[in-house]
């Protein structure tokens, strides 16, 4: 099936295998691999991105059902080298150790703030529930989120 | 994953329009709407479930999105995501149990994905149902029950048949039981009514593989949730092995009308152990006109579970269910709650 999709601000024309979740279409046909695959069953929300700003785990999403602009984590950053807020903040408390998830944390981490459910730990861990880290560097990210929540907030 | 055709339909008359005349041209077309996604989707990849065509109806958000409120009651469209739902300010201040099922229910982004009407509809997380190696009389009708005597406690207590033990893993659901609310349908020659939500999910009985009593190609359009005393005084427990992003293990739904420290009314639904969307009238005709303290509640617990049937591995499902009831019906009890 022919298909034109929005993502980071770029539209692409792709023909694609009517079965091809938004997942594989970013990594196989537009060559965006920071998004990872982990369970492919919508269980550990390595694979999370934005359509239409809201989180959403591509692995369940038919590429052809996709009617909003896709964001990734390519997607987050500014002009340049320049990192999103919340990308600089897990690299200063050290959110990660094999960094698999972490692409996904940082995609969930940015909705959740816009959410407005970042307003304490305990809810910050309530709403990042669905991105699992098997390294455990859960104290780290919950401590990066409030940081990069800090700056994405500064006018 | 086998292949499937795919189209979308922007309304609800193109959707239902596209569901009949594929069962006219093919009586045998497994033909399944498609919202969300996050339950089918996941079926179809582990091959539990094998559409041959997809009608994607998340065109018609415009018409079945919203959530709207009035004197009668709240209306809750089909479309609406489980995420919008639960952070609603009506739904939270007027119908906290609602709210409370559905934050606690998956994840942020699969809250973000699935609709209120595919919520409700999906399907048991049975591993043996799941896993198509196995015999399984809701996968395969007649193939057996491997869950009886295999691994089996995350499954039901109450609604089981000897045929099927699998538990309806939704909290929602369990919500819209116990308040009563009713379910609006369009089928595909377009026809409306309106059925009780409890007349939507059937129990296993012979026919474990037959969930709902939705006819092919009947279409979800809303929810709707009358009002009442008791909904502003109600809560959602839910008991899992997990703190969050898991499936109850136990859970009840409550829902006090208490005037002059007495039960007037009281709603009750229990999850993590039913077979079906569950509402216990046994349990609410034990707590009406009747001071609420611990001991009236364990009574209303007794009743609630009077049925149980338990497997080796799920002795401890009524006592966890019963202690959940009654935390819920204490904890609803001291809820401040301000009318007007």
């Amino acid at each position: 099936m022919n298909l034109v999709i929005r993502v980071n601000g770029a539209e692409h024309a792709v023909d694609i295998d009517v079965r091809t979740v938004l997942l594989d279409l970013l990594r196989e046909k537009l060559a965006l691999t920071g998004t990872k695959k982990g369970c492919d069953q919508g269980q550990c929300g390595a694979c999370t991105v934005l359509v239409g700003g809201r989180r959403v785990l591509s692995c369940l999403a038919l590429a052809v059902g996709v009617r909003e602009e896709v964001t990734t984590i390519e997607g987050l950053s500014g002009a340049g080298d320049a990192l999103h807020p919340m990308q600089q903040a897990f690299l200063e408390h050290d959110a990660f150790q094999c960094g698999y998830c972490t692409p996904g944390q940082i995609v969930s981490a940015v909705a959740c703030v816009h959410e407005g459910h970042a307003g304490t730990d305990d809810e910050i861990r309530e709403y990042m529930s669905g991105n699992l880290c098997r390294c455990a560097a859960y104290p780290n990210i919950v401590a990066a989120l409030k940081t990069g929540k800090t700056r994405m907030e500064r006018p | 994953m086998n292949t499937f055709e795919y189209e979308r339909a922007d309304s609800e008359r193109a959707a239902t329009a596209s569901a009949f005349a594929a069962r006219r041209s093919d009586t045998n077309a497994r033909v399944h709407y498609l919202a969300g996604g996050t339950t089918l989707l996941d079926l179809m990849k582990i091959g539990v479930m094998s559409p041959g065509r997809l009608i994607d109806i998340n065109g018609m958000e415009p018409e079945h999105g919203a959530i709207e409120a009035d004197e009668r009651g709240l209306t809750l469209g089909a479309l609406v995501r489980m995420s919008d739902a639960a952070d609603h300010d009506v739904v939270r201040r007027e119908y906290p149990a609602i709210s409370d099922a559905l934050w606690q229910a998956a994840s942020p982004q699969l809250r973000n994905m699935a609709t209120l009407a595919g919520n409700v509809l999906q399907r048991t997380r049975c591993n043996y149902f799941r896993d198509v190696s196995w015999p399984c009389n809701k996968r395969e009708p007649g193939s057996g029950c491997s869950a009886m005597d295999g691994v089996n406690r995350r499954l039901a207590v109450l609604g089981t048949s000897r045929h099927c033990i699998a538990n309806y893993p939704g909290d929602f659901a369990h919500v819209l039981a116990a308040l009563d609310a009713a379910v609006d349908i369009v089928a595909a020659d377009g026809t409306r009514r309106s059925i009780r939500f409890e007349a939507l999910h059937r129990l296993p009985g012979h026919t474990p593989h037959i969930e709902t009593s939705l006819a092919p190609g009947d279409l979800i359009t809303a929810f709707r949730v009358p009002a009442g005393p008791w909904t502003r005084r109600s809560r959602y427990l839910k008991i899992r092995d997990r703190a969050s992003y898991d499936f109850a293990l136990a859970s009840a739904a409550v829902a006090l009308h208490i005037e002059d420290g007495v039960v007037r009314e009281a709603r009750i639904g229990i999850g993590g152990m039913t077979a079906k969307p569950w509402r216990s009238q046994e349990a609410e005709a034990v707590l009406r006109d009747e001071p609420l303290d611990e001991a009236r509640a364990s009574l209303a617990a007794e009743a609630a579970f009077a049925n149980a049937r338990t497997r080796p591995d799920i002795l401890f499902k009524p006592e966890l269910g019963r202690r959940t009831l009654v935390r819920a019906l204490l904890e609803a009890a001291a809820m401040e709650v301000s009318h007007g």
